[in-house]
């Protein structure tokens, strides 16, 4: 049956393009939502969405692709009330810290320290959190990152390293739990 | 090249993201700027602790092997009877979500199912037909939002549930001691007829435990098939017909199935 064998054809194409992506996927949604469960939802369904979509895939970036729908399912998931955060409109200079940021002295950082970099993490706004994310744990290019989060290359910088600063605050910040070092 | 300056390409820098001219021109400032050398290395610093690859989330077993089902049985076409159908439930056992074009789906697998069931249809027995629509109830089950209309680990929440919309009451039984844990449970229509659908897990597995009444007198031993990859596990028992389904080795199901008819 033609339509048939089309529809395999559309299954497997896709299947070989985005389907290696779901582990970028995944961590992308899991750091957004900060829930294993939520994460794995949208996922799904953000596949099922690509798939219907991706006979209007021209890119060449299955990668990029996927993670902005991936990424716009979580922000409509993070909107609709169930974490706080995106409900009060980001804005960089209100979440940018004060004073200087760039003192390495106030970076504690230990090696293997792995659980208050991810604390830390978590607790940045989901715009800072996102592009850490894309950057150092995904690895992506500004112009990736640009193309997934919809903003200029220029904006992706200095988000950056406003992020970086936030993180070195909260790293600096008194441990939970741990005393002095 | 000024501190400032360089501070404000030091991210850049940083990120590889720079000409080489810029990254000459920072490189040479951090040479002779120990303020702007330090803040280099805090930054390369805390770098190397984001890329700690613990900080890298996986997927949960099993996570692209359930994302594919879904994947292909949303993309399965209409009237491919020989293999799982797409969505065959009744409107009034689905959400008011489904789509419009799901629903002709619906229909047209009915028509096939019934062609089937007819005279023509030779060389496949009820068996055959029940198991290919309990797996396609199974897989249609991942698909998100499909799995529980009633998300509960509790059997007194789910067992109460099922009153009123359906003519029997479906035995539930929440097995977490004996590691697998209840956690919801869902109407569903297969057979022409609704049934009980119950969802149990072991570890990322998801077991569906597909249950209805039987004519009595009619205990079947267990039967074990698979198709597509998944475990079908069936038997009758107590005046109640079982289907388990689910991607699990055998082995445990069979623990499973002990464990809901002992």
């Amino acid at each position: 049956m033609a339509p048939r064998a089309l529809d395999e054809r559309a299954v497997a194409r896709f299947e070989e393009s985005v389907l290696p992506q779901l582990g970028a996927a995944y961590n992308l949604a899991r750091w957004l939502t900060r829930n294993e469960h939520d994460a794995q939802d949208l996922v799904q369904e953000a596949l099922l969405r690509a798939f219907k979509a991706f006979h209007g895939f021209r890119g060449t970036d299955p990668r990029a692709w996927l993670l902005a729908i991936v990424r716009n399912a979580c922000y409509t998931w993070l909107r609709r009330g169930r974490a706080q955060e995106v409900t009060t409109p980001f804005d960089e200079e209100v979440h940018t810290p004060d004073g200087d940021v760039l003192n390495p002295e106030r970076l504690v950082l230990k090696e293997a320290d792995t659980t208050r970099v991810r604390q830390a993490l978590e607790e940045l706004p989901v715009e800072f959190r996102e592009v850490l994310v894309l950057r150092e744990i995904e690895g992506l290019s500004y112009k990736e990152i640009a193309t997934i989060a919809d903003i200029p290359v220029g904006t992706v910088m200095s988000r950056l390293a406003r992020a970086r600063g936030r993180l070195q605050i909260g790293l600096a910040g008194p441990p939970d739990g741990g005393g002095a070092r | 090249m000024t501190c400032q300056e360089a501070r404000s390409l030091l991210h850049a820098f940083l990120d590889d993201e720079l000409d080489l001219t810029h990254s000459l021109d920072v490189q040479r400032h951090l040479d002779t700027c120990p303020a702007c050398a330090r803040e280099h290395s805090a930054q390369r610093a805390l770098r190397t602790a984001l890329r700690d690859e613990a900080l890298y989330f996986r997927p949960p077993e099993g996570f692209t092997a359930r994302a594919q089902a879904a994947l292909r049985a949303s993309a399965e076409p209409v009237g491919a009877a020989d293999r799982a159908g797409p969505p065959s439930g009744f409107p009034w056992t689905r959400r008011l979500w489904l789509p419009a074009g799901a629903m002709a789906g619906v229909l047209a697998v009915l028509v096939v199912t019934i062609l089937r069931l007819g005279p023509g249809a030779p060389g496949q027995s009820a068996d055959d037909l029940l198991a290919q629509e309990v797996v396609a109830s199974h897989i249609r089950s991942l698909m998100p939002g499909h799995l529980a209309d009633v998300p509960s680990s509790d059997q007194h929440t789910v067992k109460p549930w099922f009153n009123g919309r359906l003519d029997f009451s479906p035995p539930v039984k929440d097995l977490a001691g004996e590691g697998f844990p209840l956690t919801g449970g869902r109407l569903d229509y297969l057979g022409g007829r609704p049934i009980a659908a119950l969802v149990y897990e072991r570890r990322q597995h998801i077991i569906n435990l597909m249950v209805w009444p039987a004519p009595r007198d009619m205990d079947r031993p267990l039967t074990v098939a698979t198709r597509q990859g998944y475990h079908l596990l069936h038997w009758t028992q107590g005046g109640m017909n079982y289907w388990a389904v689910s991607d699990l080795n055998e082995a445990e199901l069979k623990q499973f199935v002990g464990l809901v008819s002992p």
